[in-house]
């Protein structure tokens, strides 16, 4: 009686797939190899260096310290995808939990979530954000936390109107009958018919994600020195517009590389039939 | 008039929780602030002396109703950071008042550019023949949602204002000394503002339009003839506006609740950077009042949202 998962299925190759896949891969192979090697140094400073423009050894040039552009915005990019990446777990597992208990059970518990949802939902999430950082000061973790919080109510909403959607289906009705558990008819039974549209929203909500975090970066709030951002670096370069516009170029374009791929892969990924 | 009514009753009751959880978060939980007020000068009894003209020895929930009718009285309370000691305390409503005006003319040259140029694009996307075309805009308008407002930001600085010389980057004229200046000075910030959202609005329309093309009624009034401009814009715009127009209301509840980054990329003196700096201070009466504000900004246009949506289309009956 089990209906058969559909699983996001790559069988038709397309241009936004391929496209998509090749900016995330290339970005994320930059990102892993940032942890172990990158071309220069990214700490050492050095003053007969700086201010390089582009050329062949330092591809993106050089900053005000002297330190390769290139070699940074790998590190940056690192750690850009890998906040990224634990803030959309963390919502998107607070909200399938919290989705699915108050779409399949409703009730009291239900009005109450959706009247904070809707109320949270309006939010820019950098202004969010930076409400509960203000609460509990700044740093990596925090800025983690804070954005898992932030971006929890759009998991919850769909997540929740998905299993309200499936919850007066015939095979979960029949599951019931048969006398399954609660707990069984949730995770294993309608869970995994949601996959498509929670994926989907991951992934808008990792691309947001990746913008709120080197957006508040840029203000400051993100992530501390020595830990690099790409945020924090285009905050840094906008002060040498004048005399070395290419520093902020790099930065800025590893941004809408990373958020550019993967709007492709994922739109790639919708449009397969 | 019943779905009035019960949206009105669900909007106050939205505005009174969050001035609760503002009220909490932002005078209870921070505890005594007196000695932060006064500094240097703190001795126990000018710190007692400050805590009755402040009214913080009352219990928490005279407090609260206490500060609402402060705040429906005009008075939002007095920032740490500004006062300079008790006699000289700079009110909420001062500061803000002052930064007001430059985000709400922000997010009216913005809202501007995006409602002109997005409607526009939508439609003529929606119209094109061209597989071609359509692709290439996709990819544009992903483009243009991809990068961030900053960074937009960085590069609108750069072009308009260091090649191009149009305008002097970091040079702010004030709405007070020159407004013709001001109005030129904030349409490159609105310009950072917008860009993405148009992509997101024309993309947005497209897809409602292109839904609404394949209907019915859009035959009907081919085969009686309408001209394909009538059509497009008589009929197929105005249904494909309505999912359009909830979506401009989040776009603009956004935009007037501040668009931060971008007022600290130009250096604009407006509520968001006001924001930043009194987080940062930890000067929570500011703080306190501007998230009211934002909130309440917020929850007001999507209630307007609500109702036009009704006015408009009056099949849409009550939940």
């Amino acid at each position: 009686m089990m209906r058969k998962v559909k699983l996001p299925n790559i069988q038709k190759w397309n241009k936004y797939f391929t496209a998509g896949l090749i900016m995330t891969s290339v970005a994320l192979f930059l990102a892993i190899l940032g942890l172990f090697w990158t071309p220069y140094s990214t700490t050492a400073m050095s003053a007969a260096e700086r201010f390089q423009a582009p050329s062949l050894m330092h591809p993106f040039g050089t900053d005000n310290f002297g330190r390769d552009i290139f070699s940074r915005v790998m590190k940056g990019m690192g750690t850009t995808i890998f906040i990224s990446t634990l803030v959309v777990v963390c919502s998107g597992g607070a909200g399938i939990l919290i989705g699915a208990l108050t779409g399949y059970f409703g009730g009291i518990i239900d009005e109450v979530v959706m009247r904070i949802t809707d109320a949270v939902n309006g939010f820019p999430s950098i202004l969010l954000a930076l409400v509960v950082i203000s609460l509990m000061g700044s740093g990596r973790q925090n800025l983690i936390i804070s954005l898992a919080i932030v971006f929890t109510p759009s998991f919850v909403r769909i997540v929740r109107s998905e299993f309200i959607r499936l919850r007066d289906a015939d095979y979960i009705m029949r599951a019931r009958l048969m006398g399954v558990g609660r707990v069984r008819i949730l995770f294993v039974h309608i869970l995994p018919n949601i996959f498509s549209t929670f994926w989907v929203s991951v992934m808008i909500g990792f691309n947001n994600a990746i913008l709120a975090e080197s957006g508040m970066s840029y203000l400051g709030i993100g992530v501390l020195p020595p830990d690099a951002s790409l945020g924090k670096m285009l905050s840094d370069a906008q002060g040498y517009l004048m005399t070395a516009p290419w520093y902020a170029l790099a930065p800025g374009l590893a941004i809408v590389w990373l958020v550019l791929g993967f709007s492709l892969l994922s739109e790639g990924m919708r449009r397969n039939p | 008039m019943k779905y009035l009514f019960k949206k009105l009753i669900t909007l106050i009751m939205t505005l009174f929780l969050v001035s609760v959880a503002a009220f909490v978060a932002f005078q209870i939980i921070p505890g005594d602030v007196v000695t932060s007020i006064l500094g240097t000068e703190a001795t126990p009894e000018r710190e007692e002396q400050l805590r009755e003209e402040l009214g913080l020895n009352d219990p928490p929930v005279k407090r609260y109703f206490n500060w609402v009718g402060d705040v429906i009285r005009g008075d939002l309370g007095v920032s740490y950071r500004y006062s300079k000691n008790m006699n000289e305390m700079m009110p909420v409503a001062e500061l803000i008042g002052d930064k007001l005006p430059v985000t709400l003319w922000l997010a009216a040259i913005a809202v501007i550019l995006i409602v002109v140029t997005a409607i526009p694009l939508g439609v003529f996307w929606a119209k094109s023949k061209s597989h071609a075309l359509d692709a290439c805009m996709g990819v544009l308008t992903q483009a243009a949602m991809a990068v961030p407002s900053f960074f937009l930001g960085i590069i609108v600085t750069y072009l308009f204002g260091i090649v191009f010389k149009l305008f002097s980057p970091g040079g702010y004229v004030s709405y007070r000394d020159n407004f013709p200046g001001f109005l030129g000075y904030l349409f490159f910030p609105a310009l950072s503002v917008a860009i993405p959202k148009i992509a997101m609005t024309a993309r947005f329309l497209r897809n409602s339009m292109l839904t609404e093309m394949k209907a019915d009624y859009v035959r009907t009034a081919y085969s009686k003839g309408c001209s394909d401009r009538r059509v497009m814009y008589g009929h197929v715009l105005r249904n494909a506006m309505m999912p359009v127009i909830t979506f401009l209301g989040m776009i603009i509840a956004e935009i007037v609740a501040g668009s931060i980054v971008v007022e600290q990329v130009f250096g604009l003196p407006g509520i968001g950077r006001l924001l930043i700096s009194s987080i940062s201070t930890r000067d929570f009466p500011v703080v306190e009042i501007l998230i009211l504000y934002i909130t309440f900004v917020v929850i007001f246009v999507y209630f307007l949202v609500d109702i036009l949506y009704r006015v408009i289309d009056p099949r849409i009956s009550n939940r």
